[in-house]
């Protein structure tokens, strides 16, 4: 089985992708998609009407939902295999900066928007830096000197990414996509690993204690101006 | 160095193939593309854009000087030799008119440190409002986004195809573009319902249901046709600019006639 993991912020266009991969490999391969998502989702509806194929959703909650997404996607890649499924598509909820969801296996795309802003990719760490392809979409809202302007943006922040732009909708210009799933290898179920650091440990904060100020806590804590250990995410 | 592209056929919106074999366009040709709204004009030039190979929506393939375009020209915009003024109006970046060119410049691998100064004095040519380099470009209107565009797809695009779509609408002088239009070697192609750019065009492509319907060559009569219409053009223009700057019109307007 094929794994591809998408990612992104809200309303890049992430579904609109899937579609358009689903409807590239729907006559070749089983498909199994998965929608990841903290409250609301109807992804999983959406495609099942749409194509007919195996379609799941998993809530979060609580919590981050990249951190959700490796504790379900073992059970994810049995579902999937268990229906004999050839891909394995899993849309994110694309809202946690801190974390990304891709894997040593499989490949991770980010889909950003041509419209959310010139210093969206910088901010958005690792769910750029970790991904294999960057796929930006809604080109068709934006003139070519802006698309070439959030490109060369992108490649300087992000030097090995595989760039690539499309008007979602309609799927254009995606046969190099296509060509690189079609060549990525099969998953391995026992060697999956997250490809990214996982979030600091436990604090107070994360078990509930809603005090405001750093006095209240303990744990992985910081100050405004404060000092923290050097090994510690601090952001940029 | 680009000398001609070939469009060949791909599906109009009801999935017919479209009725011609090929379209070669060559360096220094002119050409237009009418047609109705919503009838795939902007399609077919965005497919000579993408430098399409059968992955867009109609499906048709573009051959550069008889083959297939490397990735190498399809995606670096550095080594692209097409550039596209779209019909939209607005930038979304957050940088000054002066960021934006400069990354522009790099992507496009121009070194000239003059360039984005001459960008943007050849923009205010084409403008009334004048564009300053700290202006955001977010805040540009539409007619001076569509100005700077155009100024920068020339400048910093410098490319030997240039692809217009509906530049008539964007508040601009339009005799600067028709100028424009002569500049030497380009392939220029436009979009567009004015008849005094169809009519100027060597070649006319017509557009009708997603598909290309016919494409027509410029006669001796048209030419004519263009000549006058132009005349008429600028008389209109001298009159529009009269309007703007507040005066009244105390002479009488020539009649026209075109039998
Ligand atoms: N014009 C245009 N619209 C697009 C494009 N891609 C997506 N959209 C529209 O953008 C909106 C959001 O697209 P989705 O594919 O649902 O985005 P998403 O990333 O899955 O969104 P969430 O899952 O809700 O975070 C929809 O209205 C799409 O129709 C594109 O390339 N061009
Ligand atoms: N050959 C085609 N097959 C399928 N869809 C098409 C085709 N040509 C155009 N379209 C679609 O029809 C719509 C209108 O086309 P567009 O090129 O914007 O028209 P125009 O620029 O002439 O107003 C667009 O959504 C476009 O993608
Ligand atoms: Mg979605
Ligand atoms: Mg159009
Ligand atoms: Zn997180």
């Amino acid at each position: 089985m094929k794994l591809v993991i998408i990612a992104g912020p809200p309303s890049a266009g992430k579904t609109s992708l899937a579609k358009q991969i689903v409807k590239r490999f729907k006559d070749e391969l089983t498909i199994a998609f998965l929608k990841i998502d903290v409250v609301k989702a109807f992804e999983d509806l959406e495609l099942k009407k749409e194509f007919g194929i195996l379609t799941k959703k998993f809530y979060s909650g609580d919590l981050c939902p990249d951190h959700a997404g490796v504790m379900v996607l073992g059970d994810a890649v049995e579902w999937g295999q268990k229906n004999a499924a050839e891909l394995l598509i899993v849309e994110s909820a694309g809202l946690c900066l801190r974390c990304s969801p891709y894997l040593n296996q499989g490949l991770g795309i980010i889909v950003l928007s041509s419209i959310s802003g010139i210093h969206a990719p910088e901010k958005m760490g690792a769910m750029v830096s970790l991904a294999d392809i960057a796929v930006i979409t809604k080109i068709d809202l934006v003139s070519q000197a802006e698309r070439e302007v959030l490109i060369q943006k992108i490649k300087e922040v992000h030097t090995r990414i595989i760039l690539m732009e499309t008007n979602a909708l309609q799927g254009n210009s995606l046969n190099r996509l296509y060509d690189l799933i079609i060549k990525s290898r099969d998953i391995d179920r026992d060697k999956l690993m997250l490809k990214g650091n996982p979030p600091l440990g436990t604090c107070t904060i994360c078990v509930g204690k809603k005090e405001v100020g750093w006095k209240h806590h303990f744990g992985v804590v910081q100050k405004l101006d404060g000092q923290i250990a050097e090994y510690l995410y601090r952001g940029e | 160095m680009i000398f001609d592209i070939t469009i060949l056929p791909g599906f109009d919106k009801n999935g017919c193939k479209e009725q011609y074999t090929y379209i070669k366009l060559k360096a220094g040709d002119t050409v237009s593309i009418v047609g109705p709204t919503g009838s795939g004009k902007t399609a077919l030039i965005s497919d000579i854009e993408l430098l399409a190979q059968g992955d867009t929506s109609t499906k048709r393939r573009i051959f550069v000087n008889g083959e297939v375009p490397s990735d190498e020209i399809r995606f670096n915009p550095a080594m692209k030799p097409i550039v596209m003024i779209t019909q939209n109006t607005k930038c979304f970046a957050d940088l000054t008119t002066e960021e934006f060119l400069q990354i522009h410049a790099r992507a496009r691998k121009i070194y000239d440190k003059q360039v984005i100064q001459k960008t943007i004095d050849l923009a205010n040519n084409f403008t009334g409002e004048k564009i300053k380099k700290d202006t955001r470009v977010t805040v540009l209107s539409g007619g001076q986004t569509r100005s700077l565009l155009i100024a920068d797809a020339i400048m910093v695009g410098a490319s030997p195809i240039i692809l217009l779509d509906e530049i008539e609408n964007a508040g601009i002088f339009k005799q600067e573009v028709v100028n424009l239009i002569h500049k030497a070697g380009k392939m220029v192609v436009f979009v567009t319902h004015d008849p005094v750019i169809a009519l100027l065009t060597k070649t006319r492509i017509i557009m009708e249901n997603g598909a290309v319907k016919k494409v027509l060559y410029q006669n001796e009569p048209e030419i004519r046709a263009a000549q006058s219409l132009l005349e008429l053009d600028k008389k209109i223009g001298t009159i529009r600019e009269e309007l703007r700057a507040g005066k009244s019109i105390t002479f009488d307007l020539p009649a026209v006639n075109y039998a």
